[in-house]
């Protein structure tokens, strides 16, 4: 069997495909540039191909795709917000990423774990049972549960009194779900790219030229091009993007940390937040703990990390699963988040005309690649702003409109 | 552990500090538009390179300006408000025009 296999391998009637092509040249011309080549710019290239019939379409990347936050988050995707616009946006997505290994003929390893927000005192347990109400009244399985639940539920646990953050309770949302995120951005990439879209990794987008009000071009370190629309997708680097045409976002670049420990056993099913304790940790299928926590304290444009965060990120874990204390921590890293006033993300059209924005993302991107690919890929393809993304436009600010959500970031920040 | 010249209290730990946000001007109140109230309040310039901006010693609620490099997470220099901040903020309160 093995040597069957090598002899396939090597084989000339069987060459190997590349999943990209090397790097393209530049046309000087496209209909729409996106800048950005992480999940959310790849997603949208891939709806403007397969739905709307753009094809000529750039993605410009400066580093590789999904190397940026993309690759960096831990991967949780669930729709249990607090504001109604947030619950029907996010509770899209879900809905796309089930079906999404199959809409790529990719396996982004997507299982359903069952999604905990713990509760460690009175007024968590309120925005808990808040945030229940609001589900439940839009269709989301998502309910407030309590320590004997918990400790049928979650027997791994530590539902001890004895500790200082006592747990009282938990949101509790079953549909909750992690999926390999290289996977997304690596299944849009390939069948955008099948479709005709280039994607232009290692390509720096230095300008973007804006004629009477109207995007016109977009000048790169390997050359300028024309383009009839642009969309930046740029999490971390919002501002400077968005300053190249002008505009200013309400937006900090703050550095957000995690890490994985060595594969284990599958021990761990569901999936574990506390906002009071600033941890989250889930098990991958390839048996890591995965673990974050909150937003470091100042903005940075950096992705450096820090012994503070990981000591105390494993103070916090360790109350919660005390039998993980001999598990050692394999890999950290950081990444930069887009964190807005509201914690809602800002999408949609901006003062320059078929200049479209994707950006505040906070640490809540992943969860919304889908429905963000998909919505932005409409409304640049019909240049009307659908219904489901309209909320959360650029000029809520001036008009002091917000979508509060910051009672549902996974953490508090 | 970084830490940070605290004008009033000396080199301390930067656990006891906390992040204030931009040095920006307050327009008047009084007189300015609602959009450019809104992006006094909302909007950020975020730069990246060096930035003054406000932070507190929390224990001692003193409140001073940073300089500091956003991509290189160096601070470069600590100073009291009073070097920027000369004049006295007038509070009272301005004639309500009439119809």
């Amino acid at each position: 069997m093995p040597l069957g296999l090598l002899k396939y391998g090597l084989s000339s009637g069987h060459p190997a495909k590349r999943f990209l092509s090397a790097r393209p040249e530049l046309k000087s011309n496209y209909d729409v540039v996106i800048i950005g080549g992480g999940g959310h710019g790849l997603a949208t290239a891939y709806h403007l191909a397969r739905y709307h019939g753009i094809r000529n379409v750039a993605v410009f990347e400066k580093g590789y795709i999904g190397g940026g936050n993309t690759g960096r988050n831990t991967a949780i995707i669930r729709s249990n917000y607090l504001t109604p616009e947030g619950v029907a946006f996010y509770e899209e997505s879900v809905s796309l990423y089930r079906q999404l290994s199959q809409e790529l003929d990719y396996n982004i390893l997507y299982t359903e774990r069952g999604h905990f927000t713990l509760a460690h005192n009175d007024a968590s347990m309120r925005t808990s049972r808040w945030r229940a109400e609001v589900n439940k009244h839009l269709g989301i399985d998502s309910e407030l549960v309590y320590r004997d639940d918990l400790a049928r539920l979650i027997p791994q646990l530590n539902l001890s009194e004895d500790v200082r953050y006592p747990i009282l309770g938990a949101l509790y949302h079953p549909p909750g779900a992690i999926a390999r995120h290289d996977a997304v951005a690596w299944g849009y990439a390939g069948r955008a790219a099948e479709m005709g879209v280039e994607i232009h990794q290692d390509t720096t987008v230095t300008d973007i030229e804006v004629t009477d009000g109207r995007v016109t071009g977009v000048v790169t370190d390997r050359g300028r091009v024309s383009c009839g629309k642009a969309v930046q997708a740029v999490a971390g680097a919002s501002t400077i993007i968005a300053d190249m045409v002008g505009l200013k976002l309400p937006i900090r670049t703050i550095p957000l940390q995690a890490c994985v420990s060595q594969p284990h056993k599958p021990i761990l099913d569901p999936i574990i937040v506390s906002g009071s304790l600033h941890v989250y940790i889930s098990q991958s299928d390839r048996g890591e703990f995965v673990m974050g926590g909150s937003t470091d304290p100042y903005p940075r444009y950096q992705t450096s990390s820090s012994l503070d965060f990981i000591e105390g990120l494993m103070s916090h874990v360790l109350e919660l699963l005390p039998h993980l204390a001999e598990v050692q921590v394999m890999r950290q890293w950081g990444g930069m988040t887009d964190m807005t006033p509201d914690f809602a993300p800002i999408m949609g059209e901006t003062a320059v005309e078929n200049y479209y924005i994707d950006a505040g993302w906070g640490t809540w991107g992943f969860k919304a690649t889908p429905v963000c690919g998909k919505r932005m890929a409409e409304m640049v393809a019909t240049g009307r702003v659908p219904s489901v993304i309209a909320p959360f436009r650029l000029s809520r600010f001036e008009n002091f409109d917000q979508v509060g959500e910051k009672g549902a970031a996974s953490v508090g920040h | 552990m970084k830490q940070i010249n605290c004008p009033l209290n000396g080199v301390r730990n930067i656990q006891e500090f906390a992040h204030g946000g931009e040095v920006v001007t307050q327009p008047d109140p009084n007189r300015c538009s609602d959009a450019e109230w809104a992006e006094y309040i909302f909007m950020e310039e975020n730069k990246a390179g060096v930035v003054h901006e406000w932070w507190c010693h929390v224990a001692t609620a003193y409140w001073f300006i940073a300089e500091r490099d956003t991509i290189k997470d160096e601070i470069i220099r600590t100073y009291d408000a009073g070097e920027q901040f000369k004049d006295r903020v007038d509070f009272t309160r301005p004639e309500e025009p009439k119809d």
